[in-house]
């Protein structure tokens, strides 16, 4: 019986998830030997040529993480998509547009010139050199992928089979995952291999946590030594937890540092990063419009903290009045 | 010929005091702009910045929130808490690119039907000065930059009798967790 | 015990009374003029005289000083006793002889008239030596430097229940005696008018024979204290019965101008009553009562026609309100139902203006609805009274209900005359001769189609019905909403009149808006029968709109349980998750759009519900 075949490819992505592989350790001799890996392009060397030779559906399982925001990662998605019988949404950028996302807040002309111009460690003598999508010489043409105006999650250009959510997936998610493919055992299509309950069911801090909480103020990590038994919220902390699924083993508040979302939301919410604000505001002390916005000062970057990792999934997606097509 | 644009603003009014002066301009014959689609919630409370979100997102030119007067509300301190959402949402807006004036919350208690028919004359007339938000053309203009490959992938797959046409289309997805697009 | 023998009556009392009080329990009447409940014995006048006979030795002594004591004899009136009384009464009429008290004194005892006569004298002879203010304490002719500063009129017959009454009970002392023997009168210290005199007026109420001017003691109007029933027509005093059907028909004393509660003192109250029924230390209390239904019946205000100046009230002295009138045409009122002028005139022409403060763009835009009814009421009662021509100016006459416009049309039988026009201003300032010293009406007869002075005597302003001045304080208490007039509002005009927004709170009467008597007990009693319902039924039906949590879904992460004013939400230990009682929840929903995860639901109010209203309400151009 011939070994499943399976791919792992990065779009816009840290290379994060591509770790998280590696890091299943010892288990991960054991999805070497089960699987048949047949595209990992930051492990092994395989050309476009040979996906493209594939038959349909030949691939098991494709783990495709990052976002999707260039021409050649679109190309990717859609060739991935015929290739593989499932297509999963590996990790929070792919899941739902992840930091890259972020992007989505400023014109791609304003990113570009940025990079390649008003960057404080270009050292190219400022000669504002921008790369061209095409060029020919010597009778030969290249051409180079063109970035998107907009950053989308992987759903948003084809059709995905499941979701991993992370930045990155944790070990155990992973695992639950592939396992899960190799056995046969599959979750209903679209599903999130990740609990439908926000962290702070399994954070230990919930122990600690008043019933009570009332904001007077808003504290960036950076700006206290946070107590690491005691709820950050219940220390004016942000902390997405109550917004965020479980299923990461509350590696972040263990570790001191409040939960930022990675996971995303549950099934029952339509956009994550509203629904932080809505139960964080309602409950803001003061009654008055000037001593309420006194304390939600503390939030210097609304869309930066809420949609951290999710702005493309968000419901409007992206800034309105930017160009749909920029230079 | 084309129509001229009127806006289409979706109003969120707390049932006790915003819907009953909504009630009383009725009742009292009051003419007034057509443009507001009204949904009836229990309370300001209630009102989900989800629900805002969703309706601009939908189409709506501007949304507007009806609710008690601070110290008036029917279940004691919903408005406030609505207050509090509705301060962070202007500046999350504002980043969002979305012009100020689209997004409005009122106190109107039950006997002012008065300032119902005030408020929504001065909102459309505002929002018309705007011009439309139209966010679900703009959500097509942006995707439009995945139409050209989408065709290539439609193109390459009738050649080869791929009978997967649904794939390469920057769609909708199954999961419960995408708002429709459509 | 003691066992005296009075007029050949055995008695038995208690040690301590005096024979004087014995006998009036007895109902023997002996006469005094220095005696009162609130002062203790004094012995000065001598009226009460009785022949005490005890141990075989008979003598002639005071009863109002004389303690009783085992076997005692008295005589009240004996020849003897009634010799000195006859003596007394005359030598005290010769000193004032124009004192009612003595003269029926006098014709009680049988002294037919008083034999001693007064000094007169003649002027060119006075040498000032005073000898006559001694006999009487005003002289006949007055010379220039009689001193002014004596209290007592002609009149004073030393009996010192003035000084004692404001020294020991009103306790300030203003008065007091100066002088020996045919030299001592009552005067103020230093003859100086007083400083501490509190025109409480004790002393001329208590002075037998009326001889105390008080403005000799303190050259001051003394304030009255207006009745607030009597809407300032007529006086009170501190302790006083509010208005003859008050429930409970008690009166009530009045802290601000109580004499106990200025100095100490006084309490002549306590003493005088009969079941000791008066308690000056009682204090305000706050009593709570847990009830589960409530009926605001609050009532209204009546308009303020200060705010109307060009109708003159509080200008011209004869321009009065409706409800001042109701009081003027009362037989209980302030003048026994006549109706006069403030100067006691009787008016010959009245003019009632009606909506005074009601459709007024200026002052309040609605219609007062009773005034029309209580106007012509006015009209045929002053008629009735004072045979006057009476002039009604109205917009329009709004006569609903039964027997209402038929009433209407008694009045214009009966020669009432009716002015269409609201009327512009009253003045005083004449243009003819007819108008001198009368009010003049300006109006404009919209049925005639000109303008109008119509000069008339007295004018009466209907004036309208306002919530009451603390209504948005009350409605906050029950968390109730007011209409647009400030009166409070009812959940539906037509479906639900008596309720109001907030379940078990129910409104009756004109806080609810302007109604007459027979519409405010048909809503009373709609009010009471929907709170019975309440209270029978045993169990409270509730909107189904109320929040649920997912409790598979929930993470317990507390966010919610801050949020309901209700507390409806509570922490479940056990499951480390959130609850909602269901009994408590009042259907909001800020719990559900708040909740990070999505795990709170509404009933009726769900997500998915709204969504598709939005999708829907988007769907068409």
């Amino acid at each position: 019986m011939p070994k499943p075949k399976v791919a792992f490819y990065w779009c816009a992505s840290c290379g994060g998830c591509e770790e998280t592989v590696v890091d299943l350790a010892e288990d991960i001799l054991g999805v070497v030997e089960a699987v048949d890996i047949v595209l990992w392009p930051v492990a092994m060397d395989f050309k476009y040529k040979d996906i493209e030779a594939m038959p349909d559906k030949s691939i098991t399982a494709t783990l495709l993480n990052g976002a999707i925001r260039s021409t050649e990662q679109e190309e990717m998605a859609h060739l991935l998509r015929r290739k593989s019988q499932f297509l999963i949404a590996y990790g929070s950028c792919a899941v739902s547009g992840g930091i890259p996302s972020l992007a989505n807040q400023f014109p791609r002309e304003q990113i570009l010139k940025f990079n390649y111009e008003d960057a404080p460690t270009l050292g190219n003598g400022g000669q504002k050199t921008r790369p061209q999508l095409k060029f020919a010489e010597a009778g030969r043409e290249v051409s180079l992928p063109e970035l998107h105006n907009v950053v989308r999650s992987l759903d948003q250009v084809v059709e995905v089979d499941y979701y991993v959510p992370g930045c990155p997936p944790t070990p155990n998610i992973t695992k639950a995952a592939i396992t899960a493919l190799l056995e046969g055992k599959l979750p209903p299509k679209g599903s999130v291999v990740a609990p439908d309950i926000a962290l702070c069911d399994e954070c230990p801090r919930k122990k600690s946590k008043p019933t009570d909480v009332s904001f007077t103020e808003f504290k960036r990590p950076h700006q206290l030594l946070a107590d690491p038994e005691l709820c950050f919220l219940a220390q004016s902390v942000l902390c997405m937890g109550p917004a965020t699924r479980s299923g990461c083993g509350s590696q972040c508040t263990t570790g001191n540092m409040p939960c930022t979302g990675c996971f995303g939301p549950t099934s029952r919410v339509r956009d994550q990063g509203l629904k932080i604000m809505s139960s964080v505001c309602a409950n803001v002390a003061p009654k008055e419009e000037g001593d309420i916005n006194k304390v939600l000062a503390g939030i210097p970057d609304p869309i930066g903290t809420f949609y951290r990792y999710g702005l493309a999934k968000s419901l409007l997606r992206r800034k309105v009045n930017l160009p749909a097509n920029g230079k | 010929m084309s129509k001229e644009w009127k806006p289409r603003i979706v109003a969120f009014f707390c049932n006790w005091c915003t819907y009953t002066a909504a009630d009383l301009a009725g009742v009292s014959r009051m003419k007034y702009a057509a443009n507001t689609r009204v949904i009836r919630l229990m309370c300001s409370g209630r009102v989900d910045p989800q629900f805002i979100l969703d309706a601009l997102s939908k189409g709506a030119d501007g949304v507007l929130i009806g609710g008690c007067h601070p110290g008036d509300c029917h279940y004691v301190e919903g408005n406030y808490k609505m207050l509090r959402r509705f301060q962070m949402l202007k500046r999350m807006l504002k980043e969002f690119g979305i012009e100020e004036e689209r997004l409005r919350l009122e106190w109107i208690s039950a006997a002012e039907g008065e300032k119902v028919k005030r408020v929504i004359n001065e909102m459309v007339a505002q929002v018309q000065k705007l011009g439309p938000l139209g966010i679900p053309a703009k959500f097509r203009e942006w995707d439009k930059e995945m139409e050209h490959f989408a065709a290539q992938v439609a193109a390459n797959e009738a050649a080869s009798g791929c009978a997967c046409a649904e794939h390469g289309q920057p769609t909708a997805q199954a999961n419960k967790m995408e708002a429709a697009h459509a | 015990m003691v066992k005296l023998v009075i007029n050949g009556k055995e008695i038995t009392t208690e040690k301590e009374n005096t024979v004087l009080e014995v006998a009036r329990a007895a109902g023997i009447d002996i006469p005094t003029l220095c005696s009162h409940e609130s002062l203790p014995p004094y012995g000065s006048c001598r009226f009460c005289i009785v022949e005490v006979t005890q141990r075989g030795r008979t003598r002639m002594q005071t009863s109002c000083t004389l303690p009783v004591a085992e076997g005692m004899e008295i005589k009240t009136h004996s020849e003897r006793v009634m010799k000195i009384r006859k003596i007394l009464v005359e030598l005290m009429l010769a000193r004032c002889p124009e004192s009612e008290v003595l003269r029926n004194m006098a014709r009680e005892i049988g002294v037919p008239h008083c034999r001693f006569e007064r000094v007169r004298g003649d002027k060119s002879l006075c040498h000032t030596c005073q000898a006559c203010t001694l006999v009487e304490q005003m002289p006949m002719h007055a010379p220039a430097d009689v001193p002014s500063t004596f209290v007592g009129r002609s009149g004073c017959i030393l009996c010192g229940m003035c000084v004692r009454l404001c020294d020991d009970v009103m306790k300030i002392g203003a008065l007091g005696f100066e002088g020996r023997g045919m030299r001592r009168r009552v005067t103020t210290p230093f003859r100086e008018p007083s400083e501490f005199c509190i025109t409480c007026g004790a002393c001329t109420a208590i002075c037998p024979t009326g001889a105390i001017e008080l403005l000799r003691v303190r050259p001051q109007e003394p304030q009255p204290i207006p009745s607030e029933f009597e809407l300032g027509l007529a006086n009170r005093k501190p302790i006083h019965l509010p208005f003859p059907q008050a429930v409970p028909r008690v009166p009530i004393i009045d802290p601000a101008t109580c004499v106990n509660f200025m100095t100490g003192g006084c309490k002549v109250c306590e003493d005088n009553c009969q079941v000791q029924a008066i308690d000056h230390t009682q204090q305000d209390r706050i009593q709570e009562v847990d009830v589960g239904t409530v009926i605001v019946a609050t009532g209204f205000k009546t308009f303020d026609p200060k705010r109307t100046p060009y109708y003159g009230y509080g200008v011209f002295p004869n321009v009065y309100t409706a409800l001042e009138v109701e009081r003027l045409v009362n037989a209980s009122g302030p003048t026994g139902g006549e109706v006069t002028l403030r100067d006691g005139r009787a008016p010959k022409s009245i003019g009632i203006i009606h909506c005074v403060g009601s459709r007024d763009n200026k002052t309040n835009r609605w219609c007062s609805r009773v005034c029309c009814m209580y106007s012509l009421k006015l009209a045929h009662l002053l008629k009735e009274h004072t045979e006057a021509e009476l002039y009604n100016f109205y917009i329009d006459m709004r006569t609903p209900g039964k027997s209402y416009d038929e009433f209407y049309g008694k009045l214009l039988e009966e020669g009432v005359h009716f002015i269409r026009g609201r009327v512009g201003e009253v003045t005083d300032w004449a243009m003819t001769p007819e108008e001198e010293g009368k009010l003049v009406i300006r109006v404009e007869d919209t049925l005639a189609g000109f303008v109008r002075r119509i000069p008339v005597d007295m004018v009466v302003l209907s004036t309208g019905l306002e919530p009451q001045a603390d209504a948005q304080e009350v409605r906050r208490l029950f968390n109730m909403s007011c209409g647009s007039e400030g009166f409070f509002l009812e959940r539906h005009p037509k479906l639900a009149p008596v309720n109001t927004f907030t379940d078990g709170v129910f409104l009756a009467g004109a806080c609810q808006g302007p109604r007459d008597i027979p519409d405010t007990v048909a809503q009373a009693g709609a009010a009471a029968a929907e709170a019975m319902v309440l209270i029978d039924k045993g169990y409270v039906e509730q909107e189904p709109n109320t929040a649920y949590i997912l409790e598979q879904e929930c993470s317990g992460c507390k966010s919610c349980i801050p949020l309901c004013p209700y507390t409806a939400i509570a922490f479940d230990e056990a499951k480390q998750k959130a609850a909602i009682n269901e009994a408590l929840c009042k259907g909001c929903g800020t719990c559900v759009a708040s909740c990070p995860s999505g795990s709170i639901a509404q009933r009726l109010f769900e997500d998915d519900e709204v969504f598709s209203e939005i999708k829907g309400v988007l769907a068409y151009e």
